[in-house]
């Protein structure tokens, strides 16, 4: 058994000591998995984002009101029915986390509900993912009079926030690793909170832009036929608004979107007359729209938006049939690079903020790395030779179960894939330090009942027996300061945790279970009638 | 011929210095608790909130004088820069900026353009930012993690004991914490997450050395049922002194490792923990130990309770028997 556990501690320990060669022609039945190395070991980026969540309310909030303006907008337009048979709404309102709607002829409120109830029923996320909204009920439709009131009801408002952040986690990922081969981690932490973590990585400015914008892209017409002046005034039509393009120029655009981003399916950087431009293209349905749109048109120009910018408004030259084509204006080859890799990974569903940022150097991590094994290793010389100049034989089997006991840790630490950070090694010196604990216990009882008169098995039998109940204690209580350290601390102190409590329990067999059986071995063999100890 | 630091038998009257330390101990305590309110605590950014941003040289010093001149023309309000670890190194602490989380990042990117614009060769060796949202919430966990910690050790040693040496214990401990953060307000080291981590380290450690003594205090009162409780404590104390030394060598061995050559990242920790392992050895001795004498504990419950104790070895079949 005991031999058992030790094996099993130094295969799972072995893939760290070997060369990334060596690892690959491992039998497969062999692990593979090494150490997790923390950011401060390894270098690299973590961002705490938080995303305003109630973005995403609000603007599900605003598509309910979209979607009865436009059932509202279809009833008025029917011709089979008379104009007072027609079910129109009116007031539409939307407030903190409802939509309020009346009813034009009191007389149609069942009608009315019989046209409101399917919004009740809408998926999450605009059908992107149906499983998170099944069978859950996301608004609640109630009536007074002649107004009704469509309420998102808390489920409802939870699931649409956990939805927007597995998007959001999702646009992140396209964005900051478009190939697919960095090792970056994304978590999500609470209801509201995504950790991003980029290895290797050294500027956080690079993937702070990546993210910090949504990328929320749009076509829309231009209006023309108004002056200066009436835009200085604020002289617009209905559904018109200002916008200014990157020098500070005002331009007047119609809010109805011709394309957007949605419907993009590639977004790559090109050349356009030596100048860097985007190069894009539509799905079918964006292709048709905007083909449509360029043949009437013609002669016009038209505004690209992104993120309420301006970033160019050419003018058609003719048709652009085939949903091809180039955005210019962006800027250098880095800012096109950029913006194509935001409008392919899509725009995100809620607005990130940093709330913290921690960027470790590459050299500063490989500095951490040397100067934490440095103080491991001498840590670790300095209590074997201490251990072996006060208990002698003794204290040689003690060292064998802390070298053992070293060797579990890196295994249990590959196993379960825990990362180790630099507060890790100071809790592996630690470690190092109290494991030996356990022996001390033992042996300096061992050493009082040699000294009132028990035979040398009798006094081997007691140290063990009688320090087994204080050993408990004493490392059940350092233990539960472990767990609460893991359950509570964030990023590095919970690294720590994780190898103090690791520690604690491969300490607690090395220094108990395997001491005694190298001692009863050569008690077995020698046996002596006092101990050397 | 065997290292032994501590004589075989030692007849020490501790318990007879326990009027001394007490009167230190109490001092150190309101002493501690007055460096406390009267000069606060040197908050790191874990719990301030604010920037900081180490840079070097790859083997030169970096010039002090001017990147603290470089700083002060950016108008960010407290800034403080100074050497990190060797003359090649500098860090450079900003205070929260007003406003919410974007406004930090802005200064962060402020800093970074302005110094590698003035000096080229600089490297960007680390940088922190932590906003005011996060900073809130660490010092929230912080206090919560060990106030919850004392609390479940309380609850443990009441479990284990009797609730005189869980009460003993949490007194010792908190003796132990309040004089770790008097400790930071004196020397005014950076009091940051890891030293968090350390207190609680330290709680763990402290109560390993409390739990090892009053479990001899038990074992003696139940085999001296005659003898007086003062003496029961020195007998205990003495039995156990050479394995309280030698735990705190080997502790301290590998933690003076950590301290010289660990690096100036957790240096901040291990002197705390190097603190810690140091008063929580003379808690455990001239705090907690004398404690029980104070509140007088009923040795009868404690012979009673030794029946169903599991963890009393009885009869318990030996590997060394069979000879």
């Amino acid at each position: 058994m005991i031999a058992l556990v030790c094996l099993y501690g130094a295969v799972t320990a072995l893939p760290n000591f070997l060369s990334e060669e060596q690892r690959a022609a491992l039998p497969g039945f062999m692990p593979e998995d090494t150490l997790n190395l923390g950011l401060d070991l390894q270098g690299g980026v973590h961002l705490l984002w938080g995303a305003q969540t109630e973005d995403v309310v609000n603007a599900r909030l605003d598509n309910l009101a979209d979607q009865i303006r436009d059932i509202s907008r279809e009833e008025a337009r029917r011709r089979d029915v008379p104009r007072e048979q027609r079910v129109t709404f009116t007031d539409i309102k939307v407030t903190e986390a409802s939509v309020t709607a009346r009813v034009r002829n009191p007389g149609l409120t069942e009608q009315a509900r019989q046209k409101l109830i399917p919004l009740t029923q809408s998926q999450v996320g605009g059908g992107v993912a149906p499983v998170l909204g099944g069978g859950v009920q996301e608004v609640e439709l109630e009536r007074s009079d002649d107004v009704f009131t469509l309420t998102l009801t808390e489920q409802g408002i939870e699931i649409q926030k956990r939805d927007a952040i597995s998007r959001s986690m999702e646009v992140m990922r396209k964005r900051v690793d478009p190939t697919g081969t960095k090792e970056i981690t994304l978590q999500p932490q609470g209801s509201d909170r995504i950790v991003l973590e980029v290895p290797g990585a050294s500027d956080p400015e690079e993937i702070k832009n990546l993210i910090g914008k949504t990328a929320k892209l749009s076509f829309h017409d231009v209006e023309t036929n108004l002056s200066p002046d009436d835009i200085a005034k604020g002289r617009l039509r209905p559904r018109q608004k200002v916008l200014f393009t990157r020098e500070g120029q005002p331009i007047v655009i119609n809010e109805r979107v011709i394309v957007s981003g949605d419907d993009l399916i590639d977004a790559k950087p090109a050349y356009d007359r030596g100048t860097p431009v985007v190069s894009f293209s539509f799905n079918l349905a964006g292709a048709k729209r905007f083909g449509t749109h360029t043949a009437n048109n013609v002669g016009r120009p038209f505004a690209i938006v992104l993120d309420d910018e301006v970033i160019s408004a050419p003018n058609i030259n003719g048709p652009i049939p085939g949903g091809q084509g180039i955005i210019q204006g962006v800027g250098n080859i880095k800012e096109v690079n950029e913006l194509s890799t935001l409008l392919k990974a899509g725009a995100l569903p809620v607005k990130l903020t940093v709330l913290a940022e921690r960027t470790v150097g590459p050299d500063l991590g490989k500095d951490n790395i040397d100067k934490g094994s440095l103080a491991a290793i001498i840590g670790f010389v300095g209590v074997i030779i201490y251990m072996v100049l006060s208990y002698g034989l003794f204290g040689l089997a003690a060292n064998v179960a802390l070298i053992t006991n070293l060797i579990l840790i890196t295994g249990f630490l590959s196993l379960f894939q825990a990362t180790l950070t630099l507060p890790g090694i100071a809790g592996v010196v630690l470690t190092i330090g109290m494991a030996v604990d356990a022996n001390v216990l033992i042996f300096e009882r061992i050493r009082e009942e040699q000294r009132s008169g028990a035979k040398a098995f009798q006094a081997m039998e007691r140290g063990y027996g009688q320090a087994l109940s204080t050993i408990m204690d004493a490392n059940i209580t350092t233990f539960i300061a472990a767990a609460i350290l893991y359950f509570l601390g964030s990023g590095p102190v919970q690294g720590f945790a994780v190898t103090l409590g690791i520690g604690i329990l491969t300490s607690m067999f090395t220094a108990v279970v395997l001491t005694r059986y190298i001692l009863s071995t050569w008690l077995k063999r020698k046996r002596p009638t006092t101990l050397p100890i | 011929m065997l290292l032994k630091l501590v004589p075989q038998e030692t007849k020490v009257n501790f318990l007879g210095m326990r009027k001394v330390a007490a009167v230190l101990s109490i001092i150190l305590v309101i002493g501690s608790l007055a460096l406390f309110f009267v000069n606060s605590l040197n908050y790191g950014i874990d719990f301030k909130g604010g920037i900081t941003v180490e840079v070097g040289y790859e083997n030169k010093a970096v010039p002090l004088a001017e990147v603290r001149e470089l700083m002060g023309t950016l108008n960010l309000g407290d800034v403080s820069v100074k050497q990190f670890g060797s003359d090649r190194d500098l860090l450079i602490r900003i205070e929260r900026q007003p406003g919410g989380d974007a406004e930090q990042s802005v200064a962060m990117t402020n800093v970074r353009d302005r110094l590698s614009n003035v000096f080229p060769e600089l490297i960007y060796r680390q940088g922190n930012i932590i906003g005011p949202v996060v900073s809130e919430e660490l010092k929230r966990d912080g206090v919560l993690s060990v106030t919850i910690a004392v609390l479940a050790v309380l609850i443990y040693i009441w479990f284990r004991f009797e609730w005189q040496f869980g009460v003993g214990a949490v007194v010792a401990l908190l003796h132990d914490v309040l004089l770790t953060v008097g400790f930071f307000a004196l020397t005014r080291l950076e009091f940051n997450l890891t030293i968090i981590a350390a207190l609680l380290t330290i709680v763990g450690y402290s109560l390993n050395d409390t739990v090892v003594v009053y479990d001899r205090v038990r074992e003696n009162i139940r085999k001296y049922r005659k003898m007086a409780m003062e003496d029961v404590l020195n007998l205990s104390l003495n039995q156990t002194l050479s394995r309280t030394v030698m735990t705190s060598v080997t502790t301290l061995l590998a933690l003076f490792a950590l301290f010289f050559l660990g690096g100036e990242v957790i240096r901040g920790f291990t002197a705390a923990m190097i603190w810690g392992v140091v008063i929580g050895t003379y808690s455990s001795i001239f705090v907690a130990s004398p404690l029980l004498m104070f509140f007088k504990i009923r040795r009868e419950s404690m012979v009673l309770d030794e029946e169903d104790d599991p963890t009393v070895d009885k009869s318990r079949p030996s590997q060394f028997e069979n000879f």
